[in-house]
């Protein structure tokens, strides 16, 4: 980035250096509920469209409309697509955080506003450019209703103009943001157009920032975490989604509902999904629990609040073996906490969700490919090992539209795990003469369930929350308890090696192990590389599930230093990682929770420093 | 006289009384839950149902240890304390075919669970949901429930002062459909009222005065024995004929005419016939309900007897619009939509 370069001549005329092609971040400060999002939605896809890797971060307040909101959105050549630290495009058009959006520019940087504002401008190492906004804005026919929500996309126009994006590219987004329906798409671009054309004539270009096509972005897909994590679900034979609104996990929800048609019957066009909008978490929990026990796939999706609540069906669920997948699309906590900015806080406690000996089942996916993935294969798990599955996104993968390779077909078929029908059970007593829900005939910790209806004289048995023998039947007995548990730490411990493998890339002699999980990926992806220029060779293991793969034992192992790096204020997985292992003197937990994505800015300078 | 059930040694199944008993209770002798659990072995055996098809649900408490003590061809769960509903509507909507039996107790329901038992009402999960009632905490050792009237007392805890929630009102309010109340010293009562909630569709609410002998059973409490057995009115003589295999009618209709007896037919062909005794009441007035029990709280009267009747709303799998086969018996191919669905989809994000 050459910012810096041309600071001091911004002001005088014409840009006459290099120019800056796709390579910087432009950000929107607008309010709340002003209708920035189909301007916002519009800009990115745009930019994808003409084949520029691109990411849009939505930064917005826990509130309905009138505070501040940000939206940034970073083009990468090299196809970053982490969050960055400056950004050298500001659109500011809210007033109330104007002076403080204008001083966070760089020197060269760029800064759009309204021209009615009448703003001093002060800075001499930027580039201002005013839009006459309420003019051109009084030039439309848009009925007053729809004035202030359209007025945004004047920044649309003008930012097509001046960094080059083809009108016709604004058009095609907008008439998909609008699905396709022509009048409101018109009335958007009618605007967007009036102020490129203002701009076109009216506005010297004095900076060096240029979008150009690219052709990077082919055969991609631009998904948000939540819609690729509800398509998962879907492709994954979700039945049953009950379900409590929460920020932010709604969308999720929301989009099974989008895509539900997908499973309808054709024949009688009748849902083979259910969606219950439960009382609250707790409910939704049990709801999904006693859908795992029936047989049927369920599914709940909640944050941080909401895990608080299923804390208690949640150890019920794990003691008496019931699948079901919980998705938890993490928010900064405790407590309300920051409900609108993303964390990584819940690992622990979801790990450990429940009082007593718990250990569940957490999926850790980081690309929009792993919440679909993890979507289908979280019920596949949950049946395997007859147990409650987490799925740990958060606000930053969940929310945002990301770029992706188009989803994968799954690749292995349905797996109901050991369930017997009433073919099996009877195989089942001809080969061992008995059937005992709880008793490890396998010797890996699972039992054989049946499920209610299943038409044979000895198919029942009597799930409890209470202490029981193998025959599911009460017991008080110390034996009996502690042979339970030890079932139970059993199937554990061989889950470790068959949940989702970390992903790994280690080369023999690098001294230096990155050990990190979910999205702290676009950022450690482009750290690396920026410590590898400076010569810091590092390895990287992002691990995928808990309980941990012995591959990440070894990892930690097989490395003078470890960074455990996550955007959480404790350091959790590190304490995960210091509860498995013996000794980790060696290894160092790089922890944020500062409430944004991880930067690539923020890992390169804890890791230098560390040296 | 309606026809007699014609049950013999064997039932419709060839099954004996026995079939359908569960494991011995570990309730405190002469507890009323153990008559209650005793009603349901009979109803079950006398209706003929497949013991496969039943499910029996539970919260946490003395009244939800008892699913274990019934029905032992049944998958049982006994969940969380007040949590019951969910669970069951999880399981109901899972699968529709299964017949779900609840228990749940007046502290399970009354404090705990009360969201969930009026959200279960409001949705209108199929479930016949037994509360057994004794106006205090047993496994706890004797604390007020929110059952317990104004005024009661108790060894440790001394006055209630209180007044207590009338959970049939309750349920009536919330929107359910067949709401009744009785008293475990009443079994054939209690036994016909449950053949009736079994046969309905949707929700059925049966809340029965069961006295805890252990800390709940003074003479001077409205929820013991003395005080049930002397001071009960029935509301009428009930009878519950069975449909059998009468196809369902379209349209339920209860024929009220001049002379004493109500007969209330049921969706499944099946009819309750209320013969009047002492005093008037229709159970189709919502109304009259409501202000029956308010009266028999107000007077501190113990009303039994079905309260309450309407036609059945449509259940919570019809509202939501499912296919009519389980979900939990949905093919692979129903459960995962095509590669080439998947292929067009993608697109659609490009």
């Amino acid at each position: 980035m050459c910012a810096l370069n041309v600071a001091n001549q911004v002001q005088a005329g014409a840009y006459s250096g290099q120019p800056i092609v796709n390579n910087f971040t432009i950000m929107a400060a607008t309010k709340n509920g002003s209708g920035s999002q189909t301007s916002n939605n519009v800009l990115v896809l745009s930019l994808f469209r003409m084949g520029i890797p691109v990411n849009g971060k939505n930064l917005f307040p826990s509130n309905i409309k009138g505070l501040p909101t940000w939206y940034s959105i970073r083009v990468s050549k090299d196809g970053y697509t982490a969050r960055r630290v400056t950004t050298e495009i500001a659109v500011v058009f809210n007033l109330d955080t104007a002076a403080e959006d204008i001083n966070n520019l760089p020197p060269g940087g760029v800064c759009l506003l309204p021209a009615e504002w009448k703003w001093t401008q002060s800075r001499q190492d930027i580039v201002y450019y005013e839009l006459p906004v309420k003019e051109l804005m009084a030039k439309t026919d848009i009925p007053s209703d729809f004035r202030d929500r359209i007025a945004n996309m004047v920044y649309v126009g003008a930012v097509a103009q001046l960094f080059g994006i083809p009108m016709d590219v604004i058009y095609k987004a907008l008439l998909d943001n609008f699905n396709g329906k022509e009048k409101p798409t018109k009335m958007n671009y009618n605007v967007a157009a009036l102020a490129y054309d203002w701009a076109k004539d009216n506005l010297q270009k004095r900076d060096p920032y240029r979008f150009e096509p690219m052709n990077k972005t082919q055969g991609k897909i631009l998904i948000s975490g939540n819609e690729a994590g509800a398509l998962g679900s879907l492709w994954g034979g979700v039945s049953i989604v009950a379900w409590y609104p929460i920020t932010p996990s709604t969308s999720l929800v929301d989009a099974v509902l989008d895509y539900k048609h997908l499973r309808r019957d054709p024949a009688t066009n009748k849902e083979t999904v259910a969606i219950v909008q439960a009382e609250d978490e707790l409910s939704a929990v049990g709801m999904i629990i006693g859908a795992g026990w029936a047989g049927a796939r369920a599914m709940t999706s909640t944050s941080g609040p909401g895990i608080s609540l299923m804390s208690e069906f949640a150890g019920l669920a794990y003691f008496a073996e019931i699948p079901c997948v919980i998705w938890d699309i993490t928010r900064l906590g405790p407590s309300t906490g920051l409900p609108t900015r993303t964390s990584q806080g819940d690992i622990l406690f979801a790990h450990f969700l429940g009082h007593g000996d718990t250990r569940q089942i957490c999926l850790l996916p980081g690309t929009v490919e792993e919440c679909f993935e993890f979507g289908w294969r979280a019920f596949d798990i949950a049946e395997q090992f007859q147990s409650p599955v987490f799925v740990l996104s958060d606000l930053d993968l969940g929310m945002n539209n990301w770029m992706g390779e188009p989803f994968a077909y799954p690749s292995q078929k349905i797996n109901h795990g050991k369930r017997l029908d009433k073919e099996k059970l009877e195989e089942f007593f001809a080969k061992y003469g008995e059937w005992y829900r709880y008793k490890d005939y396998d010797g890996d910790g699972v039992g054989y369930r049946t499920v209610p209806g299943t038409d044979h004289p000895r198919a029942a048995f009597f799930t409890r929350g209470t202490g029981h023998t193998e025959k599911a039947l009460y017991s008080e007995k110390s034996a009996d308890w502690v042979a339970n548990m030890e079932r139970l730490h059993r199937k554990m411990e061989n889950a470790r090696d068959l949940l989702p493998p970390p992903m790994i890339d280690y080369h023999a002699g690098k001294k230096i192990g990155i050990i990190s999980f979910g999205t702290n990926e676009p950022a450690i992806a482009e750290a690396r590389d920026w410590l590898a220029a400076q010569g810091i060779q590092t390895n990287y293991l992002r691990a995928r599930a808990l309980p941990l793969a012995h591959a990440v034992h070894e990892f930690v192992k097989q490395h003078e230093q470890v960074y455990v790096i996550e955007n959480n204020f404790d350091g959790q997985l590190c304490q995960i990682i210091r509860m498995e292992i013996h000794d980790t003197r060696h290894v160092t937990a790089l922890t944020l929770g500062d409430s944004l994505p991880m930067t690539p800015d923020w890992i390169v300078k804890q890791i230098v420093e560390k040296k | 006289m309606p026809p007699k059930a014609n049950i013999g040694k064997t039932n419709v199944l060839g099954l004996e009384r026995a079939d359908y008993k569960g494991l011995t209770s570990t309730l405190c002798p002469g507890c009323g839950h153990d008559s209650i659990s005793n009603q349901i072995i009979s109803m079950a055996f006398e209706m003929g149902l497949q013991q496969h098809n039943v499910v029996k649900f539970s919260g946490i408490g003395c009244s939800s240890k008892t699913p274990a003590y019934f029905l032992n061809g049944s998958h049982g769960f006994n969940s969380l304390h007040g949590r019951m509903p969910s669970v069951a509507t999880g399981a109901t909507l899972a699968n529709n075919r299964l017949i779900a039996l609840g228990v749940s107790g007046d502290g399970d329901t009354g404090s705990i669970g009360f969201g969930q038992f009026k959200h279960m009402i409001r949705r209108n999960v199929p479930i016949v949901y037994i509360i057994e009632n004794n106006g205090v905490y047993g496994l706890t050792k004797g604390q007020f429930s929110a059952t317990a009237d104004e005024g009661q007392k108790l060894k440790y805890y001394g006055e209630n002062p209180l007044p207590a929630i009338d959970l049939a009102l309750e349920a009536i309010i919330g929107g359910c459909t067949f709401v009744a109340r009785s008293f475990s010293g009443d079994a054939k009562q209690v036994q016909t009222l449950l053949k009736a909630a079994i046969s309905h569709r949707g929700t059925a609410v049966v809340d029965i005065i069961s006295p805890c002998v252990t800390f709940n059973n003074d003479p001077q409490s409205n929820k013991s024995y003395d005080y049930g057995k002397k001071n009960e009115i029935p509301l009428h003589h009930i009878d519950f004929i069975q449909g059998g295999f009468v196809p369902a009618r379209e349209e339920i209709t209860v024929e009220y005419g001049e002379g004493e007896v109500i007969d209330v037919n049921m969706h499944d062909g099946s009819t309750i016939r209320l013969k009047k005794l002492g005093r008037d009441h229709d159970p189709r007035s919502r109304a009259r309900a409501i202000a029956l029990l308010e009266e028999a709280q107000r007077e501190q009267t113990f009303v039994t007897g079905l309260l309450y009747y309407e036609e059945p709303r449509p259940l919570l799998g019809e509202t939501l619009h499912l296919v009519e086969e389980p979900l939990a018996n949905l093919s692979d191919d129903q459960l995962r939509p095509s590669r080439e669905a998947l292929d067009k989809l993608m697109h659609a994000f490009m």
